[in-house]
């Protein structure tokens, strides 16, 4: 084996290497990609079903609700336009708060309720998540007449 | 008047930066000495006002000033003195004051350590800092001067963010800064090789100290960061895939290739156009970090200040600074040719494959952190990459270079026969395998196969870096004599990636999670652990009030720790946090965080029980502490030492398994 042929073969496997690799990376990729929905998109029907997503929004004033002493919590995620109601079972973070933007990852039940799986809430006072500005500028551009 | 100061101390280090940036290279185009000589004290002036600058941020700071609009947003009269000081990085503006203070202290070290160079190469070295440190100032004090005062006075400040008020926040910042700043100097080092055309084994000997001081420091910073996002998040996770945290685990990683890279262009003048090429390439990564957690496109613990110009002028610096680097590689890459081959089985060839899969773990780091704002910028909706994909694309690379690491501590350049290797590596491969298989059964009583790989991989990693120094240890009657300070570095740094490889394994695998709604006086089991909620009382901080939560926490009937969790709300913000309450112990943390009222007396708690969690900082520092000691060797400090391993290492031998030099 001459040192070219050496060289050719590292390149290669190099080459061989990469291309396995990258199909890896974009098939891991399209199974753990995450869209975001605002609720006027989820009532718009733009929502694939069967697929976790991420619904983000404002929780409407007065809507958070607890069955006494359990984990399980519903509330309604809106952005003045329309609205979703929302149930989650588990510790919620510190900055959840009525009024205040959410963003939750889940899965649409056919009831038209969304299961959450994970709650984020903002975590500076000043500062609202991009995702959750754009979905009530939405919401607020679905409104207007 | 001490912030106008500080104002003007910086703009004089604008001034010098300036002078640096031009001078010194325009002295070595022409072959002006006065001018490359210019270099080293105008790097000195630069750090003097840098620190003036600094200084006079810290005693605006100290003395309450919030006539200035950055003391102002990130302190209060109540906050303790000592986060009043690191509130100074609490912020974008002082962070970025730190940063450029972090470089001139760089730049000076540089400065020092270049006398034992040739004069054109350190001032050349100097000149490419100088154009970084311009870039940053200038940033600094067109987008975000941390001195511009107030109209109106406020009486008290808005305080610094609860998040950040943690004696770990406190080093956090100022570590990982010192890394990604750290990681300019071999940069300039790379354009310095490109400008002169020749890149030879001394530039590489020189290097060398310059990426893992660095990498030390960046490994600390990120250590400390996932330390502190484990007990003060609340949430009990050590590591999100955050796209910050993402930012600075990528020039960890080709750092980290480029440390090895360096190795094979010393001591076999190999690879150098790719040494180039990473040396760009990790400070690339540290800028756009830098980009990412300050233009505002994420979302994110870190995303303070947020504002598009920044975030485009960083952008515009990025592309001008390496976008040069790498013109100047495309046209002086032709000249850096190889000086010889190697087989497969050789310290070389491993660490090709070293640099190949650090190299496409980075890759697929980026690709996940950035193709969600790509979508986003194009208009193409609002996506984010779950961690699955980064916990696969990062493994699957990861494994066999933990798997090759333990075979190339011990293979000899360019050719190694095989025999020695198994003779040398049979036992701890054997060991690893078994005793990897049978633990997870005998400590946890189960096991799973991603489980079992990742605790034999960890093991073989532990037994292969060990097997020198206790063969040494053991057999000549106690002496290490025959270890350099390299050596001992390299099998150090491994032995902790090996006990970091444990530690996630077991904490990921075996780690008990329980979230519920409990009422005082409740008792219940978790993780082989009984907790019983003994009450709730009101606390008072200096700067907030709290719920505290009493958890009585027994095993076997036998009382093991008493912890008390918080819920904090902090006063001038308003932010409740959750501060957890941790019983540390090597072999398990036992966590429980307080979350909200349920109603009924009765509050939600998250427990864990997280087996070898502190494998994960020990490991971490195990590394570091291998870092530093490969930088003490001594062939780093003079043209003496040089000589002298000239003459100790004659014409490398082929034959023999030569006791690696570390890398």
């Amino acid at each position: 084996m001459t040192a070219r042929h050496r060289r050719m073969m590292l390149i290669a496997a190099v080459l061989g290497g990469v291309i396995v690799s990258a199909t890896l990376a974009l098939r891991a990729l399209e199974q753990n990609l995450l869209y975001f929905f605002s609720p006027t998109e989820v009532v718009a029907g733009e929502v694939p079903t069967e697929r976790i997503f991420r619904l983000g929004g404002m929780v409407q004033e007065g809507s958070v609700e607890r069955e006494p002493g359990s984990l399980t919590v519903r509330f309604v995620v809106t952005d003045y336009a329309n609205s979703i109601p929302v149930t989650y079972t588990g510790v919620l973070p510190d900055l959840f708060k009525e009024g205040q933007g959410v963003v939750a990852r889940g899965r649409l039940e056919p009831g038209g309720h969304f299961a959450a799986e994970e709650v984020l809430a903002k975590h500076d006072e000043n500062y609202m998540p991009p995702e959750v500005a754009e979905a009530l500028e939405k919401g607020r551009a679905a409104s207007q007449p | 008047m001490i912030p106008e100061f500080g104002h003007f101390a910086l703009i004089l280090a604008l001034c010098l930066a300036l002078l640096q940036a031009v001078l010194p290279l325009a002295g070595a185009a022409v072959g002006n000495r006065h001018w490359m000589a210019l270099a080293r004290p105008v790097a000195a002036g630069q750090f003097v006002f840098c620190a003036m600058a600094f200084g006079a941020l810290a005693y605006a700071f100290l003395t309450n000033d919030f006539s200035v609009r950055f003391v102002a947003l990130h302190s209060n009269t109540a906050l303790p003195t000592f986060y009043k000081f690191a509130a100074v990085w609490g912020g974008h503006e002082g962070s970025l004051l730190f940063w450029t203070t972090v470089l001139a202290i760089w730049t000076l070290a540089v400065a020092v350590a270049g006398r034992a160079q040739p004069l054109e190469f350190s001032s050349r070295v100097l000149g490419v800092l100088g154009i970084v440190s311009a870039g940053v100032l200038l940033f600094t004090l067109l987008t975000s001067n941390p001195f511009d005062r107030l109209a109106s006075v406020p009486l008290d400040g808005n305080d610094l963010n609860p998040l950040l008020q943690d004696p770990a926040m406190v080093l956090h910042p100022p570590m990982l800064y010192i890394g990604y700043v750290g990681l300019s100097v071999p940069f300039a080092f790379a354009v310095t090789a490109l400008l002169a055309g020749q890149l030879d084994r001394n530039w590489a000997r020189w290097s060398r100290p310059w990426v893992v001081g660095p990498w030390v420091f960046l490994t600390l910073g990120i250590a400390l960061g996932s330390w502190w996002a484990y007990y003060e998040l609340g949430w009990g996770g050590w590591w999100f895939w955050d796209p910050v945290e993402n930012a600075s685990f990528m020039p960890w990683l080709v750092g980290a290739a480029l440390m090895h890279s360096l190795a094979v262009t010393e001591k076999r003048g190999l690879f150098k156009s790719w040494t180039i090429l990473l040396a760009i390439a990790a400070f690339s990564l540290s800028f756009l970090g830098t980009f990412l957690t300050r233009s505002g496109v994420l979302i994110s613990v870190h995303a303070f200040a947020s504002d598009p110009a920044r975030g485009l002028f960083i952008l515009a610096l990025l592309l001008v600074i390496s976008g040069g680097a790498l013109l100047l590689y495309a046209m002086r890459a032709k000249d850096l040719t190889a000086d010889g081959g190697f087989t497969l089985l050789s310290r070389d060839a491993l660490l090709l494959a070293n640099n190949i899969l650090l190299t496409i773990a980075a890759a697929a780091v980026l690709f996940g952190t950035l193709y969600p704002l790509i979508l986003d910028a194009l208009g193409f909706g609002q996506i984010s990459v779950g961690p699955p994909y980064f916990n696969t694309m990062f493994l699957v690379p990861m494994l066999p270079l933990a798997v090759l690491l333990g075979i190339g501590m011990h293979a000899a350049w360019r050719k190694t026969p095989p025999h020695l290797l198994v003779t040398k590596l049979k036992w701890p491969a054997i060991g690893a395998v078994v005793f990897g298989v049978v633990s997870p059964w005998i400590f946890f009583g189960t096991s799973s196969v991603l489980a079992t790989i990742g605790i034999v991989v960890g093991l073989w990693v532990v037994a292969s870096s060990l097997v020198d120094p206790v063969t040494r240890l053991v057999r000549r009657g106690g002496t290490t004599a025959r270890l350099t300070r390299a050596q001992w570095g390299m099998y150090l740094a491994h032995l902790g990636v090996g006990i970091f490889i444990l530690g996630a394994t077991v904490t990921s695998a075996f780690d008990v999670e329980l979230d519920r709604g409990v009422r005082p006086g409740e008792t219940w089991q978790a993780g082989g652990y009984e907790f019983t909620f003994q009450g709730l009382r009101n606390v008072e901080g200096p700067n907030y009030d709290a719920v505290e939560g009493q958890f009585e926490v027994r095993r076997d009937g036998e009382l093991v720790t008493v912890l008390r969790p918080q819920q904090r709300v902090y006063r001038v913000q308003r932010n409740p946090m959750t501060e957890a309450a941790i019983d540390a112990r090597l072999h398990r943390d036992v966590f429980v965080a307080l979350g909200q009222s349920l109603g009924d007396g009765a509050w939600s708690v998250r427990i864990r029980v997280k087996p070898l969690i502190s494998f994960l900082w020990i490991g971490a520092l195990v590394m570091a502490l291998g870092g530093l000691v490969a930088v003490s060797d001594k062939r780093y400090r003079s043209q003496k030492a040089e000589e002298a391993e000239r003459v100790r290492e004659p014409a490398p031998a082929t034959t023999r398994v030569q006791p690696a030099e570390g890398h």
